[in-house]
C-alpha cells in the first residue's frame, strides 16, 4: 500500500501557482515545496508540470534543479518525474557508472510489473536515444553482461498459471547448478529471465521444500563473485521484493554495503506502491519504526521530504 | 465432348501455385463416369495403372494436392488475422516445426517494427499463456537458442543516429567471429549475439555495410526461390508469408507482380494479386 497522504481536493493551477512562490526571491522555500509535491501522486504531480509550463514558460524540473541542491535536489528530482521515465533515469546513471551499480539495473528489470518495465524501455529510448538493452550491453562484460541483457529484455507473461512438474524439474536444475557451483550455467540464466513470476515463485518454494533451506541462502552473497551475486539479488527481487527493499534500506541507513542512494531509491520508487508493508517489515525486523531510523540518519529538508513520503503528518 | 481438351485443361488446374477452382469446377463436375476413367487413363501424372486392374492415384499426389487447395485458405486467414495474432502463431507454429523453420523465427524478429514485435509478444501471452522467450528457450535446444531469443526480446531504438566509431568496431567484432568461425560458431558468439539483437536497424545497416554484406537476402530473393514449381513446399509457403506480411515493402521495393501470373493459379493467384494491387493503390503517386 502507499504511504503518500493526498488530499481529496487538489487544484493544479494553485499548486503550480505555490511551486512558483517558493522559487521566488532570494533563497527557496522549501517546506512549500515539500507540502505540495509530498502529498501528491504521480498523475497529479504531471498535471501540476503541465499547469506551471502553461503558466509560466518554463519547465518546473529544471527550476527545481536550479533551486535546490544535495541529497533533497536529487531526491525531488526523482520524485516529480513519471515513474517509467524515472526508472529509466535510475537505470542510466546506475549503467553509466564507471563501475556499474547492476543491483539497481536487476532491481527495476525484477521488481517492476512486465507492462511496466516495458514504459521503462520506451522511456529509456525516448530520453538517451538508445534501448536500455543496447547501453546495458555496451557498458558490461561478461556473464553478468549476458544476465542483465536478459533481465532487461524479458516480457514476463503475468498470469497465475503454475506449471509444478516445471516447478519441480527446474528446482533440481538450480539445486545442481549451485551445487557444482556452475551458476553461470545456461540453464540458470534461461529460468531466471524467462519463466513468470508465478512460476519462479513456485521452482523457488519447491526447492525449499526439497532442500529444506531457502535458495538465497544456498548463494553466498560475501563472495566476491560479481555473478553470483547478480544472480542473487535476482532471486530476492523475483522471489519477495519487499523483503529485498526493506534490505536495502536497512543497509543504506546502517551504512553497510554501498549502495549510498538506496534510501532515496527506495522510499521515491515505492512510497505509491507498497512501502506500507516494507515499513511494517522493516519495524519486525529491526525493533524500530522505519520513520524514526530515517529521522536519526537523516537532516534538513531532506529528511523533512522522505519523513513526507513515509506519511508523517505536517 | 473434346476429351482431349478437358484433359489438358485438367492439367492445367493442377500445375502451378494453387488450383484453377473455376476450371475444376466446370470440367470436373460436369463430367460422367464416362469422362473422368478416361482422365484417369490419360493422365499418367496423376494416375498409375494398378495391377489389380485399375488406375490408382500417386499418393504423393493427393498429398500434394491438398496443400495446393489449402493455399488459398491459409493465405485468407493469415490475412484476415490482427498482425500481432498473425506473427505470434507464426512464431509458435515454426518453434514446434524444429531446426528447419527457424528462419521464419528470424525473419519476424527482424522485420517487424519495435512497437509490431512487441504486439506479438503481447499477443503470444493471450494465446499461449507463455511469454515467447520462455517458449523459445525451452523448446529451441541447439545452438540458435541464444540468438532466437535475443532476437525476439529486442526493442531496438528507432532513430537515425549512428556513432561511426562504435560501427566500425563493431564491424570488426563480427569479421572476427566469422573468421574464427572453426573454434566457435558465430551464433553462439556473446559479442555477436549483443549487436545483432541490440542495435538498432540503422546502425546494423551501417555495420553491414562496413562489413560488405553478411548474408543477407533481400525479401526478393526469397520470393524468387518461391515462385518455382519445383521449389519445395516451404519455400512456397513462404511466398504467402512473405506477399502478405510484407506487401507495403514489396510495392516499395518495385516488386513486379507479373511473376505471379504466370505460376500461380487460381483463387489463391486472385487473392495474392488482389492484395498486391491493394497496396499499389496505397502507394503515393
Amino acid at each position: 500500500m502507499a504511504t503518500i497522504d493526498v488530499p481529496n481536493q487538489v487544484s493544479f493551477l494553485e499548486d503550480a501557482e505555490a511551486l512558483r512562490k517558493a522559487c521566488q526571491g532570494w533563497g527557496t522555500d522549501e517546506k512549500a515545496i515539500i507540502s505540495v509535491l509530498g502529498h501528491r501522486n504521480a498523475a497529479q504531480r504531471k498535471q501540476i508540470r503541465l499547469a506551471y509550463e502553461e503558466l509560466y514558460q518554463e519547465d518546473l524540473i529544471k527550476r527545481l534543479e536550479s533551486e535546490l541542491s544535495g541529497d533533497f535536489e536529487r531526491a525531488v528530482y526523482r520524485w516529480i518525474l513519471d515513474p517509467a521515465d524515472r526508472d529509466a533515469v535510475l537505470a542510466n546513471v546506475a549503467i553509466r557508472k564507471s563501475s556499474p551499480d547492476h543491483h539497481v539495473i536487476i532491481e527495476i528489470s525484477c521488481t517492476r510489473s512486465p507492462e511496466e518495465l516495458l514504459a521503462v524501455r520506451r522511456a529509456y529510448q525516448a530520453r538517451y536515444k538508445h534501448s536500455l538493452e543496447e547501453d546495458v550491453a555496451a557498458h558490461t562484460k561478461g556473464d553478468i553482461r549476458t544476465l542483465l541483457v536478459v533481465l532487461v529484455s524479458a516480457f514476463r507473461y503475468d498470469g497465475e498459471e503454475i506449471n509444478t512438474r516445471v516447478a519441480n524439474s527446474e528446482a533440481k536444475t538450480l539445486h545442481d547448478a549451485i551445487k557444482d557451483k556452475a551458476f553461470n550455467h545456461e540453464e540458470v540464466i534461461r529460468i531466471m529471465s524467462t519463466r513468470s513470476k508465478m512460476q519462479l515463485m513456485a521452482t523457488f518454494n519447491r526447492y525449499r521444500d526439497d532442500q529444506g533451506t531457502s535458495i538465497t541462502k544456498n548463494l553466498p552473497g560475501a563472495s566476491g563473485d560479481e555473478f553470483l551475486l547478480a544472480l542473487r539479488t535476482a532471486v530476492r527481487c523475483l522471489n519477495d521484493p519487499k523483503k529485498y527493499f526493506e534490505k536495502v534500506l536497512r543497509s543504506s541507513i546502517k551504512r553497510t554495503g554501498t549502495d549510498e542512494d538506496g534510501l532515496t531509491r527506495v522510499i521515491v520508487t515505492r512510497a505509491e506502491k507498497d512501502l506500507k508493508e516494507i515499513k511494517d517489515l522493516y519495524y519486525k525486523r529491526n525493533s524500530v519504526p522505519l520513520d524514526q531510523a530515517v529521522a536519526k540518519d537523516t537532516s534538513g529538508d531532506y529528511k523533512a521530504f522522505l519523513l513526507t513520503l513515509l506519511g508523517k503528518e505536517d | 465432348m473434346a476429351y482431349p481438351d478437358h484433359l489438358e485443361a485438367l492439367n492445367k488446374a493442377f500445375s502451378g501455385i494453387g488450383v484453377d477452382e473455376n476450371s475444376l469446377i466446370s470440367i470436373v463436375a460436369n463430367s460422367n463416369h464416362e469422362h473422368k476413367k478416361s482422365f484417369r487413363k490419360g493422365c499418367s501424372k496423376l494416375f498409375i495403372e494398378d495391377q489389380n486392374g485399375f488406375e490408382r492415384m500417386d499418393q504423393s499426389i493427393i498429398k500434394n494436392l491438398k496443400l495446393e487447395f489449402k493455399r488459398f485458405r491459409d493465405a485468407v486467414v493469415l490475412s484476415l488475422l490482427h498482425p500481432w495474432e498473425r506473427d505470434a502463431r507464426l512464431i509458435e507454429k515454426a518453434m514446434k516445426k524444429g531446426q528447419k523453420h527457424y528462419d521464419v523465427i528470424v525473419e519476424i524478429a527482424c522485420t517487424r517494427s519495435s512497437n509490431e514485435l512487441l504486439g506479438a509478444r503481447k499477443a503470444y501471452h493471450s494465446l499461449f499463456h507463455h511469454s515467447v522467450e520462455e517458449h523459445l528457450a525451452t523448446h529451441v535446444k541447439g545452438c540458435e537458442r541464444k540468438l532466437l531469443v535475443a532476437l525476439v526480446s529486442a526493442y531496438r531504438y528507432e532513430g537515425p543516429k549512428v556513432n561511426e566509431d562504435v560501427v566500425k568496431s563493431e564491424a570488426e567484432i563480427l569479421s572476427n567471429a566469422i573468421k574464427n568461425a572453426d573454434k566457435r560458431k558465430p551464433i553462439e558468439d556473446e559479442d555477436t549475439i549483443m549487436i545483432l539483437a541490440t542495435r538498432s536497424k540503422p546502425h546494423l545497416k551501417a555495420v553491414y555495410e562496413h562489413y560488405n554484406k553478411i548474408c543477407d537476402k533481400s525479401l526478393t530473393e526469397i520470393l524468387d526461390a518461391g515462385l518455382s514449381v519445383d521449389g519445395d513446399e516451404e519455400s512456397k509457403r513462404a511466398v504467402t508469408r512473405v506477399i502478405v506480411t510484407q506487401r507495403e515493402a514489396l510495392v516499395k521495393e518495385g516488386y513486379a507482380p507479373n511473376k505471379i501470373q504466370g505460376i500461380l493459379t487460381g483463387h489463391y493467384k486472385d487473392f495474392i494479386l488482389g492484395s498486391l494491387a491493394r497496396e499499389e493503390m496505397n502507394k503515393p503517386l
